[in-house]
């Protein structure tokens, strides 16, 4: 039977200080932001099966239903829903440079991005929420006040179920967001954030991009179908 | 190595505080390992109570114990707890969340917090479908098809649905630390291939878990949205499809399946290897059956729906996808009967249970292929056939290995050794038990008898008595553990750092392991399962 050499391991490092943010289960900073950044793209995998389950059924009913699609389509916002996709990827921009920010210890500098990134994350939930008001309004949310066309009075109210359901997760996921932005906000306010400790930022703006690009495939999908012919 | 002669070492992970919150507060996954057991014991119990009545009921042609509405409740809710409170979690949560820390050389998972968000996202969903239990319970089958359970249920179906939604957070978050922990926490000189194959299997567990899981919960949202705001998405009223929802459902739920067995499969391996004193024949191949049933496991979803009004040709291709699953399957069994081949077995209780394990999945996964014929299971489909294949894989697969898994490591876990006769005894019992339960299924299936009923024609009593009966003895098999396991906490001998001679991490440090795991980290520079060959016999 193998017997264990009983030689402590020093992994990599030369010099002995343990760092304030390092956990006590791993090595060195190195293992641990290497283990965050995995943990979080496997969760990113995670999400994508998740909303993975609502394109299914979208493909499925817009391959069986497009006229009622296109028409219920048209009746959504495209000024409104195309300003929230230009909102969303300049709040990209400012997180992809409050990541930068932080690798070079810039304090200053990831506290404004961080705000910035707040601000129009803010700002796509304001807009959003004109538009579901809207749709309120004019009784296409699915259920017993719903009312359209009558021509497409069925196939629609599933085109509008899946509109609130994609949309109102998404929504969600950005105000899940929101709170973790506040959260390396404060973070980077009190110096937990270092040059060496820039990880925490990467990995929340690893999620905050994909949140983005969820809804990079939302706006054509839920918008723009149909717009070419006139039903 | 001082720790290897003490018996029982000073400093461990169970007296390393001794308050309430030391426990409901900790971050050591071996503490949290326990707070799982309990969980899943707990759970265990809940839904063998509802077996009980089940057979209790059957026990006549008539459906005298409980009214047909009742029965339906008794069958769902006893489905409802042991998938998804007891079998999924049980091997992963337990053993696996103990172990896998301890057979890579790592102090504790990559993730520890969450580890311990894991488990009381395990627990507040399941107090959500406990109240679905004792507020009326549920009618809809552990399956809730639609349109049933969106439109015509009068049961609890948001409340148990809530339940299983959150529960589902707990496996996602448990598997992506499983799958971080191995790739990044491995000991100096623990290459991929140097692994226990326990470790290849949770590997392999943890990539159903999260690419799985996510299904199941975007699915119960639209259920949820359908039921509460009357969307419709699974409606046909608007043109919905009742059976997108079984699609989405099974793409989860039988990957669900490989998620209780394939770590049942790592538990058998590391008994095999420890209680024949041999490597695992075919280390290579059993580490790749076990992600080739992970892939495969996402591709035959479609068996579920032969008679669902699925196309003839999609029903061939998820035919033939089935059939498919049985090779690496068979890659494993064949490989542990070839490790035991000239292997010195030691006949303790892990092994027996071992061994009722490849006997039992044997004859689950032979059966499994009647199923993935379509033109056969059309016959047998929703009948006692089902019902016999699925609990030989889940009960005589899963719960086996589990108490195999609990009975080799409990000297680990918990410094001491149990009553080896009374434990002997129990798994034989639990054999006996398990076989007269199911196997009269398997006929009454064949026969004809439909799955889900709460009354029969007289013709099936004989076998339904003797299934009850078995039962009876089944669940007085699953009693006496409890009894002398708790029993071994207190009086029994201190068991040592490796009571069994094996080889492996977990048995290069104390029992119990102190907080930290290892008094340094061990550097590997050996594989898995490294039995000196040259000694004939027993190992001193």
């Amino acid at each position: 039977m193998p017997e264990i050499p009983a030689v402590a391991h020093e992994r990599g490092h030369h010099h002995h200080h343990h760092p304030a943010a390092l956990a006590h289960h791993f090595e060195d900073l190195g293992q641990q932001s290497e283990a965050a950044t995995l943990g979080m793209w496997v969760f990113l995998v995670t999400e994508v099966l998740f909303f993975g389950g609502l394109f299914t059924a979208y493909s499925i009913y817009r391959a069986w239903y497009p006229d009622a699609f296109a028409v219920a389509s048209h009746e959504l916002d495209i000024t409104l829903g195309a300003t929230n996709t230009a909102v969303l990827i300049t709040s990209s921009l400012t997180m992809a440079l409050a990541v930068h920010a932080a690798q070079l210890g810039e304090r200053g500098k990831v506290l404004i991005f961080l705000a910035l990134t707040m601000v129009l994350g803010a700002a796509f939930l304001g807009i959003k929420s004109v538009e579901y008001y809207e749709k309120f309004v004019e009784h296409h949310v699915p259920g017993p006040n719903f009312q359209f066309d009558e021509k497409y009075f069925k196939n629609a109210q599933i085109f509008f179920s899946l509109y609130f359901v994609m949309t109102g997760l998404h929504a969600l996921h950005m105000i899940i967001g929101l709170g973790i932005m506040t959260w390396m906000f404060i973070w980077s306010w009190n110096g937990t954030i270092t040059r060496e400790y820039s990880n925490p930022i990467e990995v929340s703006g690893l999620y905050w991009h994909f949140v983005d690009i969820v809804w990079i495939f939302l706006f054509p999908l839920l918008y723009l179908i149909g717009r070419h012919v006139h039903v | 190595m001082p720790s290897r002669t003490a018996l029982l070492p000073p400093h461990h992970y169970l007296n390393d505080g001794y308050g309430i919150t030391s426990w409901l507060l900790t971050r050591d996954h071996k503490r949290i390992a326990l707070l799982y057991l309990a969980g899943v014991t707990f759970f265990f119990f809940v839904g063998g109570a509802f077996a009980v009545l089940i057979r209790l009921e059957l026990a006549t042609p008539a459906g005298d114990l409980v009214n047909d509405e009742t029965y339906n409740k008794l069958f769902t809710m006893h489905g409802v707890m042991m998938v998804f409170f007891f079998l999924i979690p049980a091997i992963p949560s337990v053993l696996g969340n103990f172990l896998i820390p301890i057979m890579i050389g790592a102090k504790d998972l990559a993730f520890p917090k969450l580890n311990l968000a894991s488990w009381y996202i395990y627990v507040i969903g399941s107090l959500f479908t406990l109240y679905a239990i004792v507020s009326g319970g549920l009618d809809t089958g552990w399956t809730f098809y639609t349109p049933f359970s969106t439109i015509a249920s009068t049961s609890n179906v948001i409340p148990a649905a809530l339940g299983i939604f959150i529960t589902g957070f707990s496996s996602i978050l448990t598997g992506l630390n499983f799958i971080v922990t191995i790739h990044r926490m491995r000991a100096p000189g623990l290459t991929w291939f140097r692994l226990p194959l326990f470790i290849w299997s949770h590997y392999a567990t943890s990539l159903i878990m999260v690419l799985g899981t996510p299904v199941i919960a975007i699915t119960i949202i639209m259920v949820a949205a359908d039921r509460l705001f009357h969307f419709g998405i699974f409606d046909p009223a608007v043109g919905g499809d009742p059976v997108l929802f079984q699609h989405l459902f099974w793409f989860y739920s039988h990957p669900a399946v490989y998620i209780m067995i394939l770590p049942a499969m790592g538990v058998i391996s590391e008994l095999v290897a420890a209680f024949c004193r041999k490597q695992v024949f075919g280390y290579t191949f059993v580490a790749f059956a076990s992600l080739g049933i992970a892939v495969l496991g996402f591709l035959v979803w479609g068996h579920h729906m032969f008679v669902a009004g699925q196309s003839v040709y999609a029903a061939l291709v998820f035919s033939i996808l089935s059939f498919l699953v049985a090779i690496p399957s068979a890659v494993k069994v064949f490989n542990w009967t070839a490790t035991m081949y000239k292997g010195s077995i030691a006949w303790e209780t892990p092994m027996l249970y071992a061994i009722g394990f490849i006997g039992l999945f044997t004859i689950g996964g032979l059966t499994g292929l009647f199923l993935a014929a379509v033109g056969l299971d059309v016959h047998v489909t929703d009948t006692y056939f089902i019902v016999a294949h699925f609990h030989y894989i889940m009960v005589g697969g899963t719960i086996m290995a589990y108490l195999g898994g609990l009975h080799y490591w409990w000297p680990k876990i918990s410094g001491r050794l149990y009553n080896e006769r009374m434990a002997k005894v129990s798994a034989v019992i639990i054999f006996i038990g398990f076989n007269l339960t199911f196997f009269p299924q398997f006929l009454l299936g064949y026969l004809g008898m439909p799955r889900r009923y709460h009354a029969y024609p007289p013709e099936f009593q004989v076998l339904n008595v003797l299934s009850s009966a078995g039962a009876s003895i089944l669940g007085v098999g699953y009693l006496i553990p409890m009894v002398y396991l708790m029993w071994s906490l207190r009086y029994g001998k201190l068991a040592g750092s490796n009571p069994w001679g094996a080889v492996g991490l977990e048995w290069n440090t104390t029992s119990p392991p102190p907080t930290a795991n290892f008094a340094e980290t061990p550097i590997v520079t050996w594989a898995a399962y490294e039995y000196p060959t040259t000694v004939e016999g027993h190992v001193a």
